[in-house]
């Protein structure tokens, strides 16, 4: 229990602010706890399937095929099916966090991990149709096209400025935090 | 759409996995439901700020403060918005449409959407979780400098400047 208190002590104390902010501001307290219902429903709908092929992925992957096709020594196929993984996804940015995280256990190359991110923030294709619809296909085309060098080259960028320790010490949490 | 989809696929797969092997798919899901649980509240509270961001920061005051004259100091205001709040895509690009609409410019929506997309200042106690301080913030420092270049590019090609 007392862990329990500890761990969602953020949330409680987030939690009773908004409670007093809807006091003072009836009206904008009530919008934010609208939104934030809004939200997590939204979690409830996408993110148990995200959840469930992670453990399926986790249990059935043997490493030894991680490792071929997206670690070390994978190129440019690494690259690319890091990009269509992250591309097929649904779900906000934060359901990417806890896959990247098995891969790191599965032994998936640093800088695929870090693509396999930014494709997920930023080219999921269903996202892309709705974009197209809304924005119209210059602005959606012209964005992809930008998006998928920049992913790759942030991943790079990122791989050099971090050291190989750092690295490893992101690896080893990664571990821990999928036991 | 796409959930029913994703759904599909995940039902398909645990389905398969438990004619193949009860037991491991047993453990798959344990590890699924700790994989969650582990994040939950962190989720939880990221949540919670979206709530009162959102509530704040309406598509009024947004269109206000990125016309299409807005140049770049519209530039960096539309990419900080982004960068500060979490809007699913289903809401956003209605959104931005409708601020193009409204006189919003596109290089602003470009930048905009961007980060809104790639940067996460407010799922980043998530994000440090996993990835620690100091990657977490380069990653989202990169990604908001490199939504400038989209924003430029997008303004080039969509609006000829």
């Amino acid at each position: 229990m007392k862990a329990y208190l500890k761990r969602y002590r953020a949330f409680l104390i987030v939690a009773i602010l908004i409670a007093i902010l809807t006091i003072f501001n009836n009206q904008l307290g009530l919008k934010a706890i609208n939104i934030a219902a809004y939200s997590f429903k939204e979690m409830l709908l996408v993110i148990p399937p995200v959840f469930v092929l992670l453990g399926l992925l986790d249990v059935w992957v043997p490493r030894e095929t991680m490792i071929k096709y997206m670690g070390e020594n994978s190129g440019l196929k690494g690259i690319i099916l890091s990009i269509l993984i992250g591309s097929a996804a649904a779900g906000p940015l934060y359901g990417a966090f806890p896959v990247a995280a098995v891969f790191m256990k599965k032994g998936v190359k640093f800088s695929n991990v870090i693509i396999f991110i930014g494709a997920w923030s930023t080219t999921k294709i269903p996202m892309f149709l709705f974009e197209m619809t809304s924005l119209g296909a210059k602005f959606a085309f012209t964005r992809l096209l930008v998006d998928i060098p920049g992913i790759i080259i942030i991943a790079y960028v990122l791989s050099k400025l971090m050291t190989k320790g750092e690295i490893e010490n992101i690896y080893k949490s990664a571990e821990l935090l999928n036991k | 759409m796409s959930t029913y989809i994703l759904y599909g696929v995940t039902i398909l797969f645990l389905i398969f996995s438990y004619m193949k092997d009860k037991k491991k798919t047993k453990m798959s899901l344990k590890k699924a439901w700790k994989a969650f649980e582990n994040i939950l509240p962190e989720f939880l509270v990221v949540i919670l700020f979206v709530g009162v961001l959102l509530a704040v920061l309406n598509p009024d005051a947004i269109s206000k403060i990125i016309g299409s004259d807005s140049g770049w100091l519209g530039v960096m205001i539309a990419a900080v918005v982004g960068a500060i709040t979490l809007i699913p895509g289903f809401v956003a690009f209605p959104t931005a449409a409708m601020l193009l609409q409204s006189g919003a410019g596109y290089m602003q929506i470009g930048a905009f959407v961007s980060t809104l997309m790639m940067v996460g200042i407010v799922t980043m106690p998530v994000e440090i979780k996993y990835f620690g301080k100091k990657l977490t913030i380069l990653r989202n420092v990169l990604a908001f400098g490199f939504s400038f270049v989209v924003a430029y590019i997008i303004g080039l090609v969509v609006s000829g400047i």
